[in-house]
């Protein structure tokens, strides 16, 4: 109280360093370093906010226990053990969970004016996009890896070279990636937390159930295999398996081709939703 | 002309949807000085100062802030200015440090002037104790005061306040004062908005009040208190006997117009001088031997303004716009 009246009594002195800003770079290394310092900025959150360890280690530990021991007694998988055909699904499916808090964190920063606040700023415009996915990306690898330990306790033994296992990580990655573009564009759009939460949450489940993540696709009806045999989820769980070799139903050209889709997937998301979000964020206000 | 530091604009529109938030806003504030841009909740303060920061774009109209156009130099209006909206926009995760020094990089300082700023505001505004805690355990008025020092990391020549008290208690209202006002007594040009007379009483060389989207009088606090009649000064008498040389009194010492209530035993005219004449009435009521059972100064408020300036309560109109949209809701 005495310190703070004192701040009033004594007058305010606002006279301070005007400092010069650095000229002269060219944009695009604007964007990155605008985007890094907005990444450390979304990294801390993740780090010092502790319902979001729970969200990024807890919870897909818990998803591979639970299918690992509840549903992998009754779920028959051609040729296999079933922990092997689970991991690289349960790897696709929480990176496309996790996802969604792009959206979520993006449409909390419009609720609380932050975005307003950097858009009156003279920084890069796609900073604080790139900023956060990247940051949710670093924040999606580390709950994989986290996944890969327990998996390997509890079985999981990928086959092949120490290549194709780091090329499959890679894609996974870069689904992480385009996942959380989608969800940007999401959050810009709905602009509250709750809206983001639903909407974030309702095209993936459908997207990660109605897929080869879990189940082998031969076993549903067959008007629902059509989706789920070209739906992207499918393909990238169908890539990893070749690539880690748990599936011996998969040929090597099967693998390839499953590969090449979900790639083109992969690019086929970022060429739109990037542009789409940035040009979105551009013109984006809080209520 | 780019050491212009006012903010002009002209005919300003901004429709959402079918709701028009701007019609045809004209404004313009001095370099040097603050404008407080006076109104209820959906006046368009807020959408205003979103096009003066090039967060939005005006659908007809011009603007220029510090010399720049706010259409054609977006990016060079954003490395003139401060903003502080009307919710605190800090991280809560960060600590006040970190809070400045990301918002000193965005603004393109060197990694190490944006940490030297952020300590010297941190001095400034008294946060240095919470330097290294992070923003979610601060007070409302740490915050306010946090947010209000991101907006000043380059010493921006025009500085926007959006309702810069909005749910502060007395004090901490009180202290943010203090700080705009040493901030126009230091030369920043400021365009502050408000709900509160009071507020832009205390601290604006001018006032424009809007309405619906547009200024419907501007002037400085004494001009728009004339307008809305300006101060008054009621007394309540005890006996009936009393009132005709109560009102005498009182004509004498505030002017001819006063208005009598028989009923309710009261009497009230307008006020120059404000408490002094408080004084001098209840020395003159004392000698002349009338007995008071009130005397009060009555200061308009925005209600006042509003109602004398727009025949409507500022509040009103809002709620049976809402009642309106409800209704439309549920049919």
């Amino acid at each position: 109280m005495g310190q703070e009246s004192q701040l009033v009594a004594s007058g305010f002195a606002v006279a301070g360093t005007r400092y010069r800003p650095i000229m002269g770079r060219p944009a695009i290394v604007w964007a990155f370093l605008d985007a890094m310092v907005l990444a450390r900025r979304s990294i801390l959150e993740t780090i010092r906010l502790p319902e979001l360890i729970v969200f990024v280690a807890i919870q897909p530990i818990m998803f591979v226990l639970l299918f690992r021991y509840v549903f992998g007694g009754a779920i028959q998988v051609p040729g296999g053990q079933y922990v092997n055909f689970l991991m690289p699904g349960i790897f696709v499916q929480t990176v496309a969970f996790g996802g969604v808090t792009t959206g979520i964190s993006l449409a909390q920063d419009m609720q609380r004016g932050l975005i307003d606040r950097f858009r009156s700023l003279p920084m890069s415009s796609s900073a604080v996009l790139t900023g956060r996915t990247v940051a949710d990306l670093a924040r999606n690898l580390f709950t994989v890896i986290i996944m890969l330990i327990v998996g390997f306790i509890v079985g999981f033994r990928p086959g092949g070279t120490v290549f194709e296992f780091l090329l499959g990580i890679l894609v996974l990655m870069g689904f992480s990636f385009a996942f959380s573009w989608i969800s940007a564009f999401v959050g810009l759009v709905v602009r509250s937390v709750e809206a983001a939460q639903s909407f974030g949450f309702i095209w993936i489940f459908p997207l990660t159930f109605a897929s080869s993540a879990f189940v082998p696709v031969a076993t549903m009806p067959s008007w629902l295999q059509a989706f789920a045999r070209h739906n992207p989820v499918s393909v990238l769980a169908d890539a990893l398996r070749g690539l880690f070799h748990v599936n011996p139903a998969l040929t090597t050209a099967d693998t390839r081709w499953a590969l090449i889709q979900s790639v083109a997937w992969i690019l086929g998301i970022l060429l739109v939703f990037i542009p789409i979000s940035v040009l979105r964020y551009r013109r984006t206000t809080a209520r | 002309m780019a050491t212009d530091r006012a903010v002009h604009a002209e005919g300003l529109v901004k429709n959402y949807g079918r709701v028009r938030a701007l019609d045809g806003l004209n404004l313009h504030v001095d370099e040097g000085s603050l404008l407080a841009l006076l109104g209820p909740n959906g006046a368009g303060k807020t959408t205003a100062v979103r096009i003066f920061t090039t967060l939005l774009k005006p659908d007809a109209g011009s603007a220029q802030v510090a010399g720049f156009d706010v259409l054609k130099e977006p990016d060079r209006i954003k490395a003139h200015i401060g903003l502080a909206g009307q919710t605190v926009a800090i991280d809560e995760f960060m600590t006040g440090q970190e809070n400045l020094e990301m918002i000193g990089r965005l603004y393109h300082l060197s990694g190490k002037d944006a940490k030297r700023r952020s300590l010297e505001l941190l001095v400034q505004f008294d946060l240095t104790d919470a330097a290294h805690r992070i923003a979610k355990t601060y007070s409302g008025g740490m915050r306010r005061r946090l947010d209000l020092a991101a907006s000043l990391v380059i010493l921006p020549p025009v500085l926007f306040l959006d309702e810069p008290t909005t749910g502060l208690d007395p004090r901490s209202r009180r202290q943010m004062w203090g700080i705009i006002s040493s901030l126009v007594s230091e030369g920043s040009t400021i365009l502050l908005t408000t709900q509160y007379l009071e507020e832009a009483d205390e601290l604006a060389n001018r006032i424009a009040v809007v309405d619906a989207g547009r200024v419907i009088a501007e002037g400085t606090s004494d001009e728009l208190k004339l307008r809305v009649g300006g101060d008054r000064i009621e007394v309540a008498v005890a006996r009936d006997g009393d009132l005709a040389r109560a009102a005498e009194v009182a004509r004498r010492h505030l002017s001819s117009d006063v208005t009598i209530d028989p009923h309710q035993r009261r009497l009230s005219g307008p006020s120059r001088e404000g408490t002094r004449q408080l004084a001098t009435l209840v020395r003159e009521f004392d000698a002349a031997g009338i007995e008071i059972t009130d005397l009060q100064l009555h200061r308009p408020s925005l209600d006042d303004v509003f109602l004398t300036l727009t025949g409507h309560q500022a509040e009103e109109e809002k709620t049976t716009e809402l009642n309106r949209r409800w209704a439309r809701r549920a049919s």
